[in-house]
Protein backbone atom coordinates (compact mmCIF):
# COMPACT_ATOMS: atom_id res chain seq x y z
CA UNK A 1 0.00 0.00 0.00
CA UNK A 2 1.00 3.52 -1.37
CA UNK A 3 1.55 6.63 1.50
CA UNK A 4 -1.11 7.87 -0.80
CA UNK A 5 -3.59 5.38 -0.57
CA UNK A 6 -2.71 4.96 3.13
CA UNK A 7 -3.47 8.90 3.32
CA UNK A 8 -6.61 8.46 1.76
CA UNK A 9 -7.85 5.17 3.77
CA UNK A 10 -7.15 7.28 7.45
CA UNK A 11 -9.17 10.09 5.46
CA UNK A 12 -12.03 8.25 4.93
CA UNK A 13 -11.45 5.87 8.32
CA UNK A 14 -11.77 10.00 9.75
CA UNK A 15 -15.11 10.70 7.80
CA UNK A 16 -16.85 7.26 8.81
CA UNK A 17 -15.79 8.33 12.88
CA UNK A 18 -18.40 11.63 12.09
CA UNK A 19 -20.80 9.88 11.11
CA UNK A 20 -20.88 7.93 14.25
CA UNK A 21 -20.15 10.76 16.66
CA UNK A 22 -22.83 12.74 14.54
CA UNK A 23 -25.57 10.26 14.95
CA UNK A 24 -24.67 9.97 18.74
CA UNK A 25 -24.77 13.90 19.17
CA UNK A 26 -28.26 13.40 17.73
CA UNK A 27 -29.29 11.86 21.30
CA UNK A 28 -30.06 15.19 22.60
CA UNK A 29 -31.98 18.26 21.13
CA UNK A 30 -29.21 20.45 22.13
CA UNK A 31 -26.32 19.14 20.08
CA UNK A 32 -28.62 17.13 17.50
CA UNK A 33 -27.85 19.65 15.18
CA UNK A 34 -23.82 19.97 15.86
CA UNK A 35 -24.36 16.78 15.35
CA UNK A 36 -25.52 16.09 11.61
CA UNK A 37 -23.77 19.23 10.82
CA UNK A 38 -20.75 17.67 11.87
CA UNK A 39 -21.48 14.49 10.06
CA UNK A 40 -22.15 16.87 6.90
CA UNK A 41 -18.67 17.82 7.41
CA UNK A 42 -17.27 14.36 7.03
CA UNK A 43 -19.24 13.64 4.22
CA UNK A 44 -18.28 16.67 2.21
CA UNK A 45 -14.63 15.62 3.32
CA UNK A 46 -15.18 12.19 2.14
CA UNK A 47 -16.47 13.49 -1.34
CA UNK A 48 -13.61 15.70 -1.41
CA UNK A 49 -11.08 12.70 -0.88
CA UNK A 50 -12.33 10.86 -3.49
CA UNK A 51 -12.31 13.64 -6.40
CA UNK A 52 -8.73 13.92 -5.04
CA UNK A 53 -8.23 9.92 -5.76
CA UNK A 54 -10.22 10.04 -9.26
CA UNK A 55 -7.49 12.91 -10.11
CA UNK A 56 -4.46 11.32 -8.73
CA UNK A 57 -5.40 7.54 -10.52
CA UNK A 58 -6.26 9.36 -13.43
CA UNK A 59 -8.44 6.48 -15.09
CA UNK A 60 -11.62 8.30 -15.33
CA UNK A 61 -12.52 9.29 -19.21
CA UNK A 62 -13.15 12.70 -19.74
CA UNK A 63 -17.30 12.02 -20.68
CA UNK A 64 -17.12 10.04 -17.24
CA UNK A 65 -15.80 13.61 -15.76
CA UNK A 66 -19.02 15.33 -17.75
CA UNK A 67 -21.49 13.13 -17.14
CA UNK A 68 -21.27 12.59 -13.29
CA UNK A 69 -20.50 16.52 -12.77
CA UNK A 70 -23.45 17.00 -14.44
CA UNK A 71 -25.70 14.71 -12.58
CA UNK A 72 -24.02 15.68 -9.30
CA UNK A 73 -25.03 19.07 -10.25
CA UNK A 74 -28.43 18.26 -11.26
CA UNK A 75 -29.25 16.11 -8.05
CA UNK A 76 -27.80 17.99 -5.67
CA UNK A 77 -29.59 21.28 -7.15
CA UNK A 78 -32.76 19.34 -7.08
CA UNK A 79 -32.24 18.03 -3.55
CA UNK A 80 -31.12 21.23 -2.28
CA UNK A 81 -34.49 23.02 -3.29
CA UNK A 82 -36.99 20.33 -2.27
CA UNK A 83 -35.19 20.12 0.93
CA UNK A 84 -35.67 23.80 1.13
CA UNK A 85 -39.07 24.49 0.34
CA UNK A 86 -40.87 21.80 1.56
CA UNK A 87 -43.40 22.42 4.49
CA UNK A 88 -43.04 20.78 7.54
CA UNK A 89 -46.06 18.46 7.15
CA UNK A 90 -45.18 17.43 3.54
CA UNK A 91 -41.68 16.45 5.40
CA UNK A 92 -41.99 12.42 5.80
CA UNK A 93 -43.21 12.13 1.81
CA UNK A 94 -39.82 13.95 0.75
CA UNK A 95 -37.78 12.38 3.70
CA UNK A 96 -39.13 8.76 1.59
CA UNK A 97 -38.16 10.17 -1.67
CA UNK A 98 -34.74 11.10 -0.68
CA UNK A 99 -34.60 7.21 0.71
CA UNK A 100 -35.71 6.03 -2.68
CA UNK A 101 -33.35 7.84 -4.68
CA UNK A 102 -30.32 6.79 -2.49
CA UNK A 103 -31.77 2.86 -2.64
CA UNK A 104 -32.29 3.31 -6.94
CA UNK A 105 -28.45 4.79 -6.63
CA UNK A 106 -26.77 1.53 -4.66
CA UNK A 107 -28.74 -0.46 -6.93
CA UNK A 108 -27.27 1.41 -10.10
CA UNK A 109 -23.93 1.13 -8.91
CA UNK A 110 -23.63 -2.75 -8.62
CA UNK A 111 -25.81 -2.69 -12.73
CA UNK A 112 -22.79 -0.16 -13.79
CA UNK A 113 -20.15 -2.50 -12.24
CA UNK A 114 -21.91 -5.37 -14.29
CA UNK A 115 -22.29 -3.78 -17.91
CA UNK A 116 -18.57 -2.87 -17.24
CA UNK A 117 -17.59 -6.06 -15.90
CA UNK A 118 -19.01 -9.53 -16.65
CA UNK A 119 -20.66 -11.28 -13.78
CA UNK A 120 -19.96 -14.37 -15.63
CA UNK A 121 -16.29 -14.23 -15.14
CA UNK A 122 -16.81 -12.64 -11.47
CA UNK A 123 -15.56 -14.74 -8.27
CA UNK A 124 -18.92 -15.26 -5.68
CA UNK A 125 -17.20 -12.84 -3.89
CA UNK A 126 -18.63 -10.36 -5.77
CA UNK A 127 -21.83 -11.63 -7.45
CA UNK A 128 -23.72 -11.74 -4.02
CA UNK A 129 -23.16 -8.74 -3.02
CA UNK A 130 -23.94 -7.48 -6.31
CA UNK A 131 -27.59 -9.68 -6.52
CA UNK A 132 -28.33 -8.17 -2.70
CA UNK A 133 -27.39 -4.72 -3.72
CA UNK A 134 -29.79 -4.91 -7.19
CA UNK A 135 -32.93 -6.54 -4.80
CA UNK A 136 -32.64 -4.68 -1.86
CA UNK A 137 -31.76 -1.08 -3.85
CA UNK A 138 -34.83 -1.71 -6.32
CA UNK A 139 -37.11 -3.19 -3.40
CA UNK A 140 -36.42 0.27 -1.71
CA UNK A 141 -36.99 2.07 -4.42
CA UNK A 142 -40.35 1.65 -5.96
CA UNK A 143 -41.58 0.56 -2.16
CA UNK A 144 -40.28 4.21 -1.14
CA UNK A 145 -41.89 5.97 -3.73
CA UNK A 146 -45.36 4.34 -3.10
CA UNK A 147 -44.95 5.28 0.68
CA UNK A 148 -44.25 8.96 -0.12
CA UNK A 149 -47.27 8.63 -2.61
CA UNK A 150 -49.28 7.28 0.11
CA UNK A 151 -48.06 10.06 2.61
CA UNK A 152 -49.15 12.58 0.06
CA UNK A 153 -52.27 11.57 -0.71
CA UNK A 154 -51.56 10.85 -4.25
CA UNK A 155 -51.93 6.97 -3.60
CA UNK A 156 -54.68 6.05 -1.64
CA UNK A 157 -53.57 5.90 2.34
CA UNK A 158 -55.63 2.88 3.07
CA UNK A 159 -54.76 -0.73 2.51
CA UNK A 160 -54.93 -1.33 -1.57
CA UNK A 161 -55.47 -5.43 -1.72
CA UNK A 162 -54.86 -6.31 -5.72
CA UNK A 163 -56.43 -9.25 -6.38
CA UNK A 164 -54.22 -11.64 -6.66
CA UNK A 165 -51.25 -9.37 -5.07
CA UNK A 166 -50.48 -12.14 -2.86
CA UNK A 167 -49.92 -15.31 -5.82
CA UNK A 168 -47.96 -12.49 -7.57
CA UNK A 169 -45.72 -11.12 -5.01
CA UNK A 170 -44.63 -15.62 -4.31
CA UNK A 171 -44.18 -15.64 -8.11
CA UNK A 172 -41.68 -12.38 -8.25
CA UNK A 173 -39.71 -13.91 -5.03
CA UNK A 174 -39.48 -16.92 -6.86
CA UNK A 175 -37.89 -15.33 -10.09
CA UNK A 176 -35.94 -12.74 -7.85
CA UNK A 177 -34.42 -16.08 -5.64
CA UNK A 178 -33.93 -18.26 -8.38
CA UNK A 179 -32.44 -15.53 -10.45
CA UNK A 180 -30.17 -14.21 -7.80
CA UNK A 181 -28.22 -17.64 -7.26
CA UNK A 182 -27.89 -17.92 -11.02
CA UNK A 183 -26.42 -15.18 -11.21
CA UNK A 184 -24.63 -15.68 -7.94
CA UNK A 185 -23.24 -19.12 -9.31
CA UNK A 186 -22.23 -16.95 -12.28
CA UNK A 187 -25.06 -17.98 -15.09
CA UNK A 188 -26.82 -15.18 -16.78
CA UNK A 189 -24.42 -12.50 -16.39
CA UNK A 190 -26.00 -8.72 -16.56
CA UNK A 191 -29.00 -9.90 -18.57
CA UNK A 192 -30.28 -12.08 -15.54
CA UNK A 193 -29.10 -9.60 -12.83
CA UNK A 194 -31.70 -7.35 -14.92
CA UNK A 195 -34.63 -9.61 -14.78
CA UNK A 196 -33.84 -9.68 -10.74
CA UNK A 197 -33.91 -6.46 -10.37
CA UNK A 198 -37.21 -5.89 -11.80
CA UNK A 199 -38.86 -8.72 -9.80
CA UNK A 200 -37.52 -6.73 -6.90
CA UNK A 201 -39.17 -3.33 -8.30
CA UNK A 202 -42.55 -4.94 -8.44
CA UNK A 203 -42.23 -6.62 -5.30
CA UNK A 204 -41.39 -3.66 -3.59
CA UNK A 205 -44.65 -2.34 -5.11
CA UNK A 206 -46.75 -5.00 -3.83
CA UNK A 207 -45.37 -5.13 -0.72
CA UNK A 208 -46.12 -1.46 -0.26
CA UNK A 209 -49.49 -0.95 -1.45
CA UNK A 210 -51.64 -2.86 1.13
CA UNK A 211 -50.08 -1.08 3.95
CA UNK A 212 -52.16 1.29 5.52
CA UNK A 213 -51.20 4.77 5.92
CA UNK A 214 -50.96 5.18 9.60
CA UNK A 215 -48.18 2.36 9.22
CA UNK A 216 -46.47 4.28 6.67
CA UNK A 217 -43.73 5.43 9.56
CA UNK A 218 -42.75 2.01 10.17
CA UNK A 219 -42.63 0.94 6.58
CA UNK A 220 -40.09 4.34 5.80
CA UNK A 221 -38.04 3.49 8.73
CA UNK A 222 -37.63 0.06 7.47
CA UNK A 223 -37.37 0.96 3.89
CA UNK A 224 -34.73 3.39 5.46
CA UNK A 225 -32.81 0.06 6.86
CA UNK A 226 -32.94 -1.20 3.80
CA UNK A 227 -31.19 1.66 1.74
CA UNK A 228 -27.98 1.35 4.53
CA UNK A 229 -27.75 -2.26 3.57
CA UNK A 230 -27.78 -1.90 -0.36
CA UNK A 231 -24.97 0.65 0.22
CA UNK A 232 -23.11 -1.63 2.42
CA UNK A 233 -23.65 -4.00 -0.32
CA UNK A 234 -22.54 -1.61 -3.19
CA UNK A 235 -19.53 -0.94 -0.60
CA UNK A 236 -18.63 -4.44 -1.08
CA UNK A 237 -18.83 -4.71 -4.85
CA UNK A 238 -16.60 -1.20 -5.15
CA UNK A 239 -14.29 -2.80 -2.10
CA UNK A 240 -14.98 0.87 -0.59
CA UNK A 241 -14.54 0.87 2.52
CA UNK A 242 -16.76 4.22 3.69
CA UNK A 243 -19.90 2.82 1.96
CA UNK A 244 -19.49 -0.57 3.93
CA UNK A 245 -18.99 1.33 7.26
CA UNK A 246 -21.72 3.88 6.37
CA UNK A 247 -24.15 1.48 5.15
CA UNK A 248 -24.50 -0.86 8.18
CA UNK A 249 -24.60 2.28 10.65
CA UNK A 250 -27.85 3.04 8.86
CA UNK A 251 -28.58 0.10 8.57
CA UNK A 252 -28.72 -0.87 12.39
CA UNK A 253 -30.17 2.78 12.64
CA UNK A 254 -33.22 2.03 10.72
CA UNK A 255 -33.55 -1.18 12.26
CA UNK A 256 -34.07 -0.29 15.89
CA UNK A 257 -36.04 2.73 14.61
CA UNK A 258 -38.33 0.46 13.38
CA UNK A 259 -38.21 -2.11 16.32
CA UNK A 260 -39.44 1.17 18.14
CA UNK A 261 -42.13 2.70 16.29
CA UNK A 262 -43.52 -1.51 15.84
CA UNK A 263 -43.12 -1.54 19.32
CA UNK A 264 -44.93 1.77 20.23
CA UNK A 265 -47.61 0.76 18.34
CA UNK A 266 -48.86 -2.80 19.75
CA UNK A 267 -47.35 -4.55 15.79
CA UNK A 268 -45.09 -6.75 14.79
CA UNK A 269 -43.00 -5.96 12.13
CA UNK A 270 -43.88 -8.69 10.43
CA UNK A 271 -48.06 -8.46 10.52
CA UNK A 272 -47.13 -4.94 8.90
CA UNK A 273 -44.82 -6.28 6.25
CA UNK A 274 -47.14 -9.29 5.42
CA UNK A 275 -49.82 -6.63 4.72
CA UNK A 276 -53.56 -5.61 5.35
CA UNK A 277 -53.02 -5.99 9.34
CA UNK A 278 -56.44 -7.28 10.38
CA UNK A 279 -58.02 -5.68 7.43
CA UNK A 280 -61.03 -8.24 7.62
CA UNK A 281 -61.19 -9.03 11.03
CA UNK A 282 -61.28 -4.98 11.61
CA UNK A 283 -63.75 -4.36 9.81
CA UNK A 284 -65.89 -6.83 11.21
CA UNK A 285 -65.33 -6.03 15.26
CA UNK A 286 -65.78 -2.09 14.49
CA UNK A 287 -69.37 -2.83 12.71
CA UNK A 288 -70.15 -5.21 15.37
CA UNK A 289 -69.67 -2.94 19.08
CA UNK A 290 -71.72 0.46 18.71
CA UNK A 291 -72.56 0.19 22.21
CA UNK A 292 -72.12 2.91 24.94
CA UNK A 293 -73.57 6.31 24.18
CA UNK A 294 -71.89 9.13 23.08
CA UNK A 295 -72.13 12.94 24.54
CA UNK A 296 -71.75 15.34 22.29
CA UNK A 297 -70.41 19.06 23.06
CA UNK A 298 -70.65 22.28 21.31
CA UNK A 299 -67.99 24.72 20.24
CA UNK A 300 -69.33 27.37 23.06
CA UNK A 301 -68.96 24.88 25.61
CA UNK A 302 -66.05 23.47 24.90
CA UNK A 303 -64.28 26.80 24.80
CA UNK A 304 -66.06 27.45 28.32
CA UNK A 305 -64.95 24.42 29.70
CA UNK A 306 -61.16 25.28 28.54
CA UNK A 307 -61.39 28.84 29.35
CA UNK A 308 -62.40 28.01 33.32
CA UNK A 309 -59.23 25.17 33.74
CA UNK A 310 -56.74 25.41 35.64
CA UNK A 311 -54.73 22.43 33.62
CA UNK A 312 -54.83 21.62 30.27
CA UNK A 313 -53.01 18.81 28.67
CA UNK A 314 -53.17 18.79 25.03
CA UNK A 315 -52.89 15.04 23.01
CA UNK A 316 -52.47 15.73 19.09
CA UNK A 317 -52.61 12.80 17.23
CA UNK A 318 -52.03 11.38 13.45
CA UNK A 319 -55.46 13.62 12.61
CA UNK A 320 -54.03 17.16 13.63
CA UNK A 321 -50.78 16.20 11.57
CA UNK A 322 -53.16 15.03 8.54
CA UNK A 323 -55.30 18.46 8.77
CA UNK A 324 -52.11 20.39 9.21
CA UNK A 325 -53.18 21.95 11.86
CA UNK A 326 -50.50 22.77 15.06
CA UNK A 327 -50.66 26.59 14.18
CA UNK A 328 -54.27 26.81 15.02
CA UNK A 329 -53.57 24.41 18.15
CA UNK A 330 -50.78 26.12 19.32
CA UNK A 331 -52.81 29.76 19.01
CA UNK A 332 -55.74 28.04 20.98
CA UNK A 333 -52.93 27.22 23.45
CA UNK A 334 -51.18 30.70 23.70
CA UNK A 335 -54.66 32.38 24.21
CA UNK A 336 -55.66 30.19 27.16
CA UNK A 337 -51.83 30.55 28.28
CA UNK A 338 -52.20 34.14 28.49
CA UNK A 339 -55.36 33.48 30.44
CA UNK A 340 -53.72 31.54 33.07
CA UNK A 341 -54.18 28.10 31.89
CA UNK A 342 -51.21 25.52 32.70
CA UNK A 343 -51.34 24.12 29.17
CA UNK A 344 -48.84 21.07 28.20
CA UNK A 345 -48.95 18.70 25.43
CA UNK A 346 -48.80 15.06 26.07
CA UNK A 347 -47.05 13.18 22.95
CA UNK A 348 -47.06 9.75 22.14
CA UNK A 349 -43.86 8.27 20.65
CA UNK A 350 -45.97 7.60 17.15
CA UNK A 351 -47.61 10.30 17.09
CA UNK A 352 -48.27 12.56 13.64
CA UNK A 353 -47.13 10.85 11.05
CA UNK A 354 -43.69 9.46 11.86
CA UNK A 355 -42.35 9.10 15.28
CA UNK A 356 -41.58 12.34 16.92
CA UNK A 357 -42.75 14.20 13.96
CA UNK A 358 -45.55 15.61 16.10
CA UNK A 359 -42.68 17.23 17.80
CA UNK A 360 -41.28 18.88 14.80
CA UNK A 361 -44.44 20.15 13.86
CA UNK A 362 -45.12 21.87 17.63
CA UNK A 363 -41.56 23.10 17.61
CA UNK A 364 -41.96 24.62 14.15
CA UNK A 365 -45.47 26.74 15.88
CA UNK A 366 -43.05 27.76 18.37
CA UNK A 367 -44.38 25.38 21.24
CA UNK A 368 -41.88 26.06 24.30
CA UNK A 369 -39.62 22.89 24.64
CA UNK A 370 -40.50 22.00 28.43
CA UNK A 371 -44.47 21.50 27.62
CA UNK A 372 -43.76 18.90 25.28
CA UNK A 373 -44.10 16.07 27.40
CA UNK A 374 -43.65 12.22 26.64
CA UNK A 375 -45.87 9.48 27.52
CA UNK A 376 -44.06 8.52 30.64
CA UNK A 377 -43.41 12.42 31.61
CA UNK A 378 -47.43 12.53 31.40
CA UNK A 379 -49.14 9.91 32.01
CA UNK A 380 -48.86 10.65 36.23
CA UNK A 381 -49.94 14.09 35.23
CA UNK A 382 -53.67 13.12 33.94
CA UNK A 383 -55.58 12.72 37.62
CA UNK A 384 -54.47 16.53 38.50
CA UNK A 385 -55.55 17.73 34.97
CA UNK A 386 -59.01 19.16 34.67
CA UNK A 387 -59.42 19.11 30.44
CA UNK A 388 -57.78 16.87 28.07
CA UNK A 389 -58.18 18.01 24.78
CA UNK A 390 -57.80 15.21 22.45
CA UNK A 391 -57.15 16.62 18.68
CA UNK A 392 -57.05 13.48 16.14
CA UNK A 393 -55.49 10.86 18.27
CA UNK A 394 -57.43 7.99 18.61
CA UNK A 395 -55.59 4.49 19.44
CA UNK A 396 -53.29 5.92 21.15
CA UNK A 397 -56.12 7.15 24.23
CA UNK A 398 -58.16 3.94 24.45
CA UNK A 399 -58.12 2.53 27.44
CA UNK A 400 -59.18 -0.95 26.38
CA UNK A 401 -55.45 -1.32 25.63
CA UNK A 402 -55.01 -2.13 29.43
CA UNK A 403 -57.14 -5.39 29.26
CA UNK A 404 -56.03 -7.93 26.97
CA UNK A 405 -58.08 -10.09 24.48
CA UNK A 406 -58.58 -7.22 22.11
CA UNK A 407 -56.24 -5.26 19.16
CA UNK A 408 -54.64 -2.69 21.13
CA UNK A 409 -53.93 -4.80 23.93
CA UNK A 410 -50.62 -3.95 25.48
CA UNK A 411 -50.28 -1.32 23.44
CA UNK A 412 -48.24 2.00 25.90
CA UNK A 413 -51.53 4.60 25.84
CA UNK A 414 -51.88 7.81 27.31
CA UNK A 415 -53.86 7.37 30.30
CA UNK A 416 -56.49 9.99 29.08
CA UNK A 417 -59.32 8.44 30.88
CA UNK A 418 -57.84 9.44 34.00
CA UNK A 419 -58.34 13.03 33.68
CA UNK A 420 -61.07 14.74 35.28
CA UNK A 421 -62.47 15.48 31.65
CA UNK A 422 -61.88 15.23 28.60
CA UNK A 423 -62.80 17.05 25.22
CA UNK A 424 -62.25 14.94 21.92
CA UNK A 425 -62.13 16.74 18.96
CA UNK A 426 -62.70 14.13 15.82
CA UNK A 427 -64.51 14.51 12.44
CA UNK A 428 -66.71 11.51 13.14
CA UNK A 429 -66.79 8.11 15.04
CA UNK A 430 -65.04 5.85 12.69
CA UNK A 431 -62.82 3.66 14.22
CA UNK A 432 -58.73 4.17 14.23
CA UNK A 433 -56.36 2.30 12.44
CA UNK A 434 -56.88 -0.51 14.99
CA UNK A 435 -60.46 -0.79 13.99
CA UNK A 436 -62.05 -1.08 17.35
CA UNK A 437 -64.19 1.50 19.39
CA UNK A 438 -62.28 3.80 21.41
CA UNK A 439 -64.25 2.87 24.94
CA UNK A 440 -62.75 6.71 25.90
CA UNK A 441 -65.20 8.27 23.40
CA UNK A 442 -68.41 6.21 25.49
CA UNK A 443 -66.95 7.77 29.34
CA UNK A 444 -69.30 9.79 31.04
CA UNK A 445 -66.84 12.36 31.31
CA UNK A 446 -65.55 12.80 27.96
CA UNK A 447 -67.43 15.21 25.60
CA UNK A 448 -67.09 14.90 21.69
CA UNK A 449 -66.66 17.89 19.33
CA UNK A 450 -67.47 16.81 15.83
CA UNK A 451 -65.02 18.49 13.68
CA UNK A 452 -62.31 19.47 11.34
CA UNK A 453 -58.99 19.71 13.72
CA UNK A 454 -58.31 23.24 11.66
CA UNK A 455 -61.43 24.19 11.77
CA UNK A 456 -62.73 22.74 15.11
CA UNK A 457 -59.65 24.59 16.99
CA UNK A 458 -60.07 27.90 14.91
CA UNK A 459 -63.33 28.01 15.91
CA UNK A 460 -62.67 27.23 19.59
CA UNK A 461 -60.09 29.75 19.59
CA UNK A 462 -62.68 32.46 18.13
CA UNK A 463 -65.02 31.58 20.71
CA UNK A 464 -62.59 30.89 23.71
CA UNK A 465 -62.32 35.23 23.14
CA UNK A 466 -65.95 35.90 24.57
CA UNK A 467 -64.71 34.00 27.84
CA UNK A 468 -60.61 35.83 28.13
CA UNK A 469 -59.44 39.02 28.34
CA UNK B 1 -8.77 -11.59 -1.75
CA UNK B 2 -9.94 -14.03 0.83
CA UNK B 3 -8.54 -11.57 3.91
CA UNK B 4 -9.48 -8.44 1.93
CA UNK B 5 -13.30 -10.29 2.05
CA UNK B 6 -12.51 -11.24 5.90
CA UNK B 7 -11.67 -7.21 7.00
CA UNK B 8 -15.04 -5.94 4.95
CA UNK B 9 -17.26 -8.32 6.86
CA UNK B 10 -15.47 -7.43 10.07
CA UNK B 11 -15.63 -3.94 9.16
CA UNK B 12 -19.43 -4.62 8.35
CA UNK B 13 -20.48 -6.52 11.12
CA UNK B 14 -18.57 -4.17 13.56
CA UNK B 15 -20.21 -0.78 11.88
CA UNK B 16 -24.18 -2.49 12.58
CA UNK B 17 -23.04 -3.14 16.58
CA UNK B 18 -22.25 0.70 16.83
CA UNK B 19 -25.32 1.47 15.03
CA UNK B 20 -27.69 -0.45 17.26
CA UNK B 21 -25.48 1.44 20.41
CA UNK B 22 -25.61 4.38 19.09
CA UNK B 23 -29.00 4.98 17.88
CA UNK B 24 -30.83 2.90 20.82
CA UNK B 25 -29.76 5.65 23.19
CA UNK B 26 -32.09 8.17 20.91
CA UNK B 27 -35.38 9.28 22.83
CA UNK B 28 -38.28 9.49 21.03
CA UNK B 29 -38.74 13.00 20.41
CA UNK B 30 -35.28 13.32 17.75
CA UNK B 31 -36.70 10.13 15.69
CA UNK B 32 -37.90 11.87 13.21
CA UNK B 33 -34.72 13.59 12.62
CA UNK B 34 -32.66 10.71 13.28
CA UNK B 35 -34.03 8.93 10.52
CA UNK B 36 -34.13 11.96 8.38
CA UNK B 37 -30.39 12.27 9.70
CA UNK B 38 -29.37 8.34 8.83
CA UNK B 39 -30.90 8.74 5.50
CA UNK B 40 -28.50 11.63 4.86
CA UNK B 41 -25.66 9.32 5.58
CA UNK B 42 -26.77 6.63 3.30
CA UNK B 43 -26.27 9.34 0.82
CA UNK B 44 -22.18 8.18 0.93
CA UNK B 45 -23.25 5.95 -1.96
CA UNK B 46 -22.40 9.38 -4.09
CA UNK B 47 -18.73 8.08 -3.02
CA UNK B 48 -19.62 4.81 -4.75
CA UNK B 49 -21.03 6.44 -7.89
CA UNK B 50 -17.91 8.73 -8.42
CA UNK B 51 -15.61 5.40 -7.91
CA UNK B 52 -18.20 3.41 -10.49
CA UNK B 53 -17.46 6.67 -13.14
CA UNK B 54 -13.84 5.74 -12.82
CA UNK B 55 -14.38 2.56 -14.50
CA UNK B 56 -17.08 3.37 -17.07
CA UNK B 57 -16.25 3.01 -20.79
CA UNK B 58 -19.88 2.55 -22.35
CA UNK B 59 -22.41 4.76 -23.55
CA UNK B 60 -24.99 2.61 -21.45
CA UNK B 61 -22.55 2.95 -18.61
CA UNK B 62 -22.43 6.60 -19.08
CA UNK B 63 -26.42 6.42 -19.06
CA UNK B 64 -26.54 4.33 -15.23
CA UNK B 65 -23.89 6.56 -14.22
CA UNK B 66 -25.44 9.76 -14.60
CA UNK B 67 -29.10 8.53 -13.25
CA UNK B 68 -27.03 7.29 -10.40
CA UNK B 69 -25.36 10.43 -9.71
CA UNK B 70 -28.48 12.45 -9.61
CA UNK B 71 -30.06 10.01 -7.18
CA UNK B 72 -26.91 10.06 -4.90
CA UNK B 73 -26.46 13.80 -4.61
CA UNK B 74 -30.47 14.60 -4.69
CA UNK B 75 -29.97 11.87 -1.31
CA UNK B 76 -27.21 13.65 0.18
CA UNK B 77 -27.79 17.31 -0.22
CA UNK B 78 -31.73 17.29 0.63
CA UNK B 79 -31.32 14.72 3.38
CA UNK B 80 -28.49 16.84 4.98
CA UNK B 81 -30.39 19.81 4.04
CA UNK B 82 -34.03 18.83 5.27
CA UNK B 83 -32.13 17.20 8.63
CA UNK B 84 -30.84 20.55 9.58
CA UNK B 85 -34.21 22.74 8.96
CA UNK B 86 -35.32 20.06 11.35
CA UNK B 87 -32.82 20.71 14.06
CA UNK B 88 -32.82 23.95 13.25
CA UNK B 89 -36.31 24.55 15.00
CA UNK B 90 -35.45 22.89 18.31
CA UNK B 91 -32.19 25.35 18.55
CA UNK B 92 -34.14 28.17 17.87
CA UNK B 93 -36.60 27.38 20.38
CA UNK B 94 -33.84 26.62 22.84
CA UNK B 95 -32.50 29.91 22.53
CA UNK B 96 -35.48 31.79 23.19
CA UNK B 97 -36.21 29.59 26.06
CA UNK B 98 -32.82 30.87 27.49
CA UNK B 99 -33.78 34.30 27.01
CA UNK B 100 -37.04 33.97 28.66
CA UNK B 101 -35.80 32.89 31.62
CA UNK B 102 -33.35 35.51 32.21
Amino acid sequence: MSGFDFTVALVYLAAAVTFVLGLHLMNSPASARRGNQLSAAGMTVAILLTVVVLVEDGVITGTGVAVLTAGLVVGGVAGLISAQRVQMTAMPQLVSLFNAVGGGAAALIAVGEAIEESLELAPVRHTVPTVLDVVIGAVTLSGSIVAAGKLAGKVSGSPILIPGGRALSVLLTLVMVAGGVGVSAGAGGLGLLLVVGAAALGLGVLMTLPIGGADMPVVISLLNAFTGTAVAMAGFVLDSTPLVVAGALVGAAGTILTKLMADAMNRSIGSIMMGGFGVGEAAASAAAGAGGSVRETSIDDAALQLAYAGSVVVVPGYGLAAAQAQHELVELCQALERNGVAVSYGIHPVAGRMPGHMNVLLAEANVPYPQLKDLEEINPEFPRTDVVLVVGANDVTNPAARRPGNPVSGMPILDVDHARSVIVIKRSMASGYAGIDNELYTDPKTAMLFADAKAGLKQLHTALQAYVR
Amino acid sequence: MTYELLVALTVFILALLVGFEVISKVPATLHTPLMSGANAIHGVVVVGVMILAATTRSTIGYVVVFVAAVFAAMNVVGGYVVTDRMLEMFKARRVSDGKDES
